[in-house]
């Protein structure tokens, strides 16, 4: 205490002469300086974020440090409590896993609000034109999410091929006597892929695809360059109808956009194999899953294996949760503790970019 | 001209154990069939019409009171690449040839190898019995995995198909070691990008994925055992498509239950299937599927081909392409 008061003291030497009361507020600000560390001191200059939470439905433990090495951190739900008093601090919004929701409701409330920036490379959630519209920039995380995405679109297509689930199931379950002779599943070896979709992850895919012997179409707006077609041997499909007629797996990598929102319907389902696999790792709106539904029970296609559908998850009593012929995933693209830090650090450093005025690594301009 | 073709012992169509249809009518086309149930109506009568054995998922069991009944046997065809389940020697010293199905089961198991790593990697299973719950009503932030891709492989067994394990492994940029009695060539390392580890326990130390594809001898039983699996790393994930004795189940158990390895997915195990009381089917980082490595109707197909080929080859007095010869 002495000491507090004796370093206030020496500081009024060097600063302007402060009448009685400012003293008593000079000696409180000092107090914190002496007892805390210098970090602390650091912390009020840095930019405010606002993110959704810690745990729960937000973030993991683990990945908030990343955050908060450039930003003062506060979750939607401390905000709420004072949107007035945090608001104007808020120069970058946090979204992750669609939250907190980028709508006009939260966004005219942070009226410092240089960036949304999103944890993945999905910004089919967020009103581009209209956030941009409020001066503000939207950035994504392309690159980083790819391999494990591709990643889980293997394991899917192998789960549903070789019927893992149900095989684990006969083998765990009590009333098993026996090895069942009659688990068969579909070849992966030599058969024939084809990506609807070939950004970074759809040639990821391909990629791993060709490890399998695979033989790989794909259609996409663009075609690829020869380069990399023939460094994973994909032959472009200008029309989508021959890729699905030829395909015993059909893997969607689009982005969803009004282009892409229900692209595979009846006409599609129809004109695939009544022996192909649909594989689905863009947004569950690409598929119309009433179209999907119909096509499974009645043997149109012969199975589906979904990390995305709409809604997310889907109500309880969807039939798509019962049919044996459907596996589902919970939207686990990305979830590895590999990726997910990988993803929070691009944000971050997008975010930074943003909120410094530098180079913006990965703006989405429309 | 039924009665003119040769006859063959299969254990049954359709039933637990039996043939698909349509694999038993590959035989059909070249041999008549007698199955296992049928044969013991009768042995007197049909045992010495029998020259050809098929054994299709370790049935009928190869045992010398069958083989009593069966004078005229020249060959016994198994499908599948293993013959740890044949007294090979001694089927042999009753002038009976062996033969399995090399080749043919290759890709198909490396695929359910890459299927049972990544479903294990990315929690497959857990994920969907997530999505499909009724109690279900956000989605989960906590089911994470491991990462496949850049992460290390550890091949033990690199026979042909191990050697497909790598190349599909090459594709997710997994970097690969192996572990095998003899090196492979220069070219066969480059082709999938690995690396000769002439020591295991370097290979088991610096593994994300031990995948384990020797075939089932008196070296490599119990291959897998308390040591090796405490030298592993415990974010390690073990996956076998061998044969159940090739791990030390008891071991496994325990370093999957102190968390000594992060999980396991196995294909086989021992015995098959499993008591229903085991603990490795209580074990949430466990994925085991009942020894399904060759069941797709393409490979199945090639399998019983290839099993007729070499009965045909027998019967007929000409060299049979598969026959395993032992050293």
């Amino acid at each position: 205490m002495m000491r507090c008061v004796h370093f206030a003291r020496r500081v009024t030497k060097l600063w302007a002469p402060v009448e009685a009361p400012g003293l008593l507020k000079v000696t409180n600000l000092q107090r914190s300086a002496c007892h805390l560390p210098p970090k602390k001191v650091m912390a009020e200059e840095k930019p405010w974020a606002l993110f959704s939470e810690v745990g729960g439905e937000g973030y993991l433990e683990g990945v908030i440090g990343i955050m908060k090495q450039h930003f003062q951190l506060i979750c939607h739900k401390d905000f709420l409590k004072n949107p007035l008093v945090y608001g104007p601090k808020i120069q970058a919004l946090f979204v992750w896993n669609c939250y907190p929701a980028a709508e006009p409701s939260l966004l005219t409330s942070l009226p410092s609000l240089k960036v949304v920036a999103n944890g993945g490379v999905g910004i089919d959630h967020l009103d581009v034109s209209y956030i941009n519209s409020l001066g503000v920039k939207v950035t994504n995380t392309p690159g980083v999410v790819s391999a494990a995405t591709a990643d889980m679109a293997m394991g899917l297509l192998l789960a549903s091929a070789r019927k893992i689930v149900e095989g684990h199931l006969i083998s765990v379950d009590p009333k098993t006597t026996y090895l069942p002779s009659s688990l068969m599943g579909v070849e992966v070896s030599g058969s024939t892929l084809g990506i609807i979709g070939m950004g970074n992850i759809g040639y990821k895919i391909a990629q791993r695809g060709k490890g399998f012997d695979m033989r790989i179409l794909y259609h996409n707006r663009t075609r690829r360059c020869l380069e990399d077609e023939e460094a994973v041997g994909a032959i472009y499909c200008r029309n989508m109808d021959d890729l699905l007629k030829e395909s015993d797996f059909v893997v969607l990598a689009v982005n969803l956009s009004p282009e892409t929102k229900h692209l595979i319907g009846h006409r599609e389902l129809a004109l695939m194999k009544d022996t192909a696999t649909l594989v689905n790792i863009s947004r569950g709106l690409v598929v119309d899953q009433e179209a999907l539904l119909k096509a499974l029970q009645s043997g149109v296609i012969q199975a589906a294996a979904l990390d995305v559908t709409y809604p997310e998850p889907l109500p309880r009593d969807h039939p798509l949760l019962s049919l044996p012929n459907v596996l589902l995933t919970p939207h686990a693209g990305t979830n590895t503790n590999t990726t997910v830090r990988k993803m929070v650090q691009l944000m971050v450093e997008n975010a930074v970019a943003v909120v410094k005025g530098s180079q913006v690594p990965n703006e989405v301009k429309l | 001209m039924e009665e003119e073709k040769p006859w063959v012992l299969i254990s049954e169509v359709g039933g637990d154990h039996g043939y698909l249809a349509e694999l038993a009518d590959i035989v059909k086309q070249h041999f008549h069939i007698i199955c296992y149930k049928e044969l013991l109506e009768n042995p007197e009568l049909y045992g010495p019409k029998v020259q050809a054995l098929l054994n299709w998922k370790f049935c009928p069991v190869v045992e010398p009171e069958l083989l009593r009944l069966l004078p005229s046997l020249k060959v016994v065809a198994s499908g599948g690449v293993g013959v740890d389940h044949l007294d090979v020697p001694f089927i042999n010293s009753l002038g009976v040839k062996v033969a399995n199905t090399p080749g043919v089961v290759s890709d198909s198991t490396a695929d359910l190898a890459m299927a049972l790593l990544l479903a294990s990697a990315r929690r497959i299973l857990e994920g969907h019995q997530v999505a499909i719950d009724p109690k279900t009503v956000l989605i989960p932030q906590r089911l994470m995995g491991v990462e496949v891709t850049n992460a290390s492989l550890g091949i033990i067994g690199m026979g042909e198909i191990g050697h497909k394990i790598a190349q599909r492994a090459k594709g997710f940029d997994m970097k690969i070691v192996y572990h095998n009695r003899r090196r492979r060539s220069a070219e066969d390392e480059r082709a999938v990008g690995a690396k000769f580890c002439e020591s295991l326990d370097e290979l088991l130390g610096r593994s994300d994925f031990v995948m384990v594809a020797v075939k089932l001898t008196a070296e490599t039983r119990g291959l897998i055992g308390h040591r090796e699996l405490s030298i592993m790393k415990p974010t390690a994930t073990l996956v076998n498509i061998s044969r159940g004795q090739v791990v030390d189940q008891n071991a496994l158990v325990d370093a999957l239950q102190s968390g000594r390895i992060r999980a396991a997915a196995l294909d086989v195990t021992h015995p098959e299937p499993l008591p229903r009381d085991h603990p490795l089917l209580g074990l949430p980082s466990v994925l085991i599927t009942p020894h399904i490595g060759i069941n797709t109707f393409t490979t199945a197909r090639r399998m019983v081909e290839r099993m007729v080929r070499n009965a045909r080859a027998a019967v007929e007095g000409s060299p049979v392409p598969d026959e395993v010869k032992l050293q």
